[in-house]
């Protein structure tokens, strides 16, 4: 505060500036030491260097604080020897005191914090609970048997007392506090920890039922009351793919990868599926991100799957999607009735050309395969990087 | 290989579906035996002297790839087509390099199921069009150098009878698009297995674990 003497030890120390002052404190107590050791650092240190300042991350972790703690405790103990002394009685107890208050005023971090106030919060609530298996009775009476064990420690150990009963009284006190409340606290920290776990059970339970409510009961709802085969085919085939996205954890952040190839591809497959009760068979090797020409390539490729259902007559349709490194290419084909390229009906003639069109515009080339009987294959191929 | 019927084991413990496939290959196979776990599965095979195991990739107990494993050993003339519903590509890499010699999609229709027992039984690989688009990416050329480039690498041959496979080409189609024939498809196969079984690209491994095929 005064040199920043404290805040410095403390930063290269990764310790809270609180807890060195404190350390100096106890030791001006001792004779005086504290005192000299604070304006010796004072003198020698060099100012700090901002960078090594900001690279380390104060840390007050109950280790630290308790290492800290023990080099003071050996540092007064050589004090003590060397006659550096203001006396038993004064010293121990302010030491006490004073680590007690370094435990309240450090920095603890943000979980322990959290953690903390959790505790403090349940306490009223969890305290009359976590002691009824004990009862107050009972439990006044262990205390009071404690008590009166310790005095009666102290009782016929005169000589002991007489040579430094203040640390003695100290340690006592601490032994009576772990005894009484011990046991009761670990159980409280148990029980904490077993709930915080029940909790998130019941957590995903809850979001597990929630969503297979909503997906999959109503699907089995709708294909008990659909006639249809190929409605039921559709519905359940809808379900399936949106299960699976579920199950491999695409479903919880939708649009997660919306930039995709692979996902628009595979958002235009399930649209098809839904709308024309057709299976589509998707294998996407690669991926690369969307930009114009890609996305006309999906489009395309959507145009080609729906033509599949709606003339081939076949039940499935396969799609193919390649990137390499100069271009992507895609294949929609189907099993279906096929048609003689040479002699289409106008409508299918449309489509086919929207379908080129649509490809040449952004410099890529769609060819149409197709014989009576045989099946018709859309093979697109488009450069990557776009036009 | 006895004459008769193909024997076919059933490795399944979803009992609506294995009775299906009972139900849908029953008059064309003898089916042999039906196990609902990895134990069952172990005990019961080797007794029923199965020529084609159909087993899950996924069961109560553990992976698929346990009993391919485990029987393959004890029963070397054993076949196993894999066949599940989840595409998780380390599953179906698993059960591939644990000895399968195909992988299906349980979608698959009956005639196409009977094909591909008959396939795997006559010692050829059968490859959905998931599995083939999953090789291709595996092998794919932007990956560093191959080891053994005899085990590591796909032929231009093979990569473009794989790329039919994915694009939903019945083997019969390859040939006939290539202008070779079918034999000659199934030999293409089988030699794409053997490295997706054998090699040691480390990639295969890191792919599965951090790509899902679907």
């Amino acid at each position: 505060m005064l040199t920043g003497v404290a805040g410095g030890l403390g930063e290269r120390l990764g310790l809270d500036p609180v807890v060195v002052r404190l350390a100096f404190i106890v030791l001006a107590l001792a004779g005086g030491a504290g005192v000299v050791a604070y304006l010796l650092l004072a003198l020698l240190a060099a100012p700090p260097a901002p960078a090594a300042a900001s690279a380390r991350p104060a840390r007050t972790g109950a280790q630290r604080l308790a290492a800290v703690a023990l080099v003071v405790g050996g540092l007064l103990l050589l004090l003590r020897e060397a006659g550096l002394w203001l006396g038993d009685g004064v010293v121990w107890p302010a030491s006490l005191a004073v680590l007690g208050s370094a435990v309240l005023w450090t920095r603890g971090d943000v979980a322990d914090r959290e953690r903390w106030a959790r505790l403090l919060a349940r306490v009223p609530l969890r305290a009359d609970r976590a002691l009824a298996g004990v009862g107050g009775a009972r439990a006044g009476v262990g205390s009071l048997l404690i008590v009166a064990g310790l005095a009666a420690f102290f009782d016929s150990n005169r000589p002991l007392r007489l040579i430094s009963n203040a640390p003695l009284a100290a340690a006592a006190t601490a032994v009576g506090l772990a005894v009484v409340l011990g046991p009761w606290a670990w159980r409280l920290l148990r029980q904490l920890a077993e709930e915080r776990r029940e909790r998130i059970r019941q957590e995903e339970r809850a979001e597990l039922a929630a969503h297979l409510h909503d997906s999959v009961l109503q699907t089995l709802a709708l294909i008990q009351r659909a006639d249809d085969p190929r409605v039921m085919r559709s519905l359940a085939r809808v379900q399936e793919r949106s299960l699976r996205d579920w199950l491999h954890g695409r479903g919880r952040a939708p649009g997660a990868h919306a930039d995709r190839l692979s996902e628009a591809v595979d958002r235009a497959a399930a649209e098809v599926e839904r709308m024309h009760g057709v299976r589509v068979e998707l294998v996407v090797v690669g991926d690369a991100r969307l930009d114009e020409g890609l996305r006309a390539l999906v489009d395309a490729v959507r145009e080609a799957m729906v033509n599949a259902a709606k003339h081939s007559g076949a039940p499935g349709v396969s799609v193919y999607v390649e990137v390499e490194a100069e271009e992507v290419s895609a294949y929609v084909r189907d099993q279906g009735a096929g048609f003689d390229p040479g002699a289409v009906p106008g409508d299918r003639r449309g489509i086919v050309d929207s379908i080129e069109g649509r490809m040449r515009r952004n410099g890529g080339v769609a060819v149409v395969v197709s014989r009576p009987g045989l099946g018709t294959e859309v093979r697109l191929r488009i450069p990557r990087g776009g036009r | 290989m006895s004459t008769g019927p193909i024997r076919v084991f059933v490795v399944e413990d979803h009992v609506l579906f294995a009775s299906g496939v009972k139900g849908e290959l029953g008059d064309r196979f003898a089916i042999v035996g039906r196990a609902g776990s990895v134990a069952e599965a172990l005990e019961a095979i080797p007794a029923a002297s199965p020529d084609v195991v159909l087993l899950d990739v996924q069961l109560p107990d553990g992976s698929g790839a346990e009993v391919v494993e485990a029987v393959g050993r004890l029963r070397p003339d054993v076949r196993f087509l894999a066949l599940s519903v989840s595409d998780a590509a380390e599953d179906v890499i698993r059960v591939i390099r644990a000895g399968a010699r195909g992988y299906v999609t349980k979608s698959i229709s009956p005639s196409e199921l009977a094909d591909a027992i008959r396939r795997v039984h006559e010692g050829d690989a059968v490859f959905s069009p998931r599995l083939a688009g999953f090789v291709l990416d595996a092998f794919a050329g932007r990956t560093p150098p191959p080891i053994d480039p005899e085990l590591d690498q796909l032929t231009p041959r093979e990569r473009e009878v794989l790329r039919y496979l994915a694009r939903g080409y019945s083997y019969k189609e390859i040939a006939r698009e290539l202008f070779i024939s079918v034999k000659t498809v199934e030999t293409h196969v089988s030699a794409v297995l053997r490295k997706l079984q054998l090699s040691n690209r480390y990639e295969l491994s890191r792919w599965a674990s951090d790509r899902r095929l679907v």
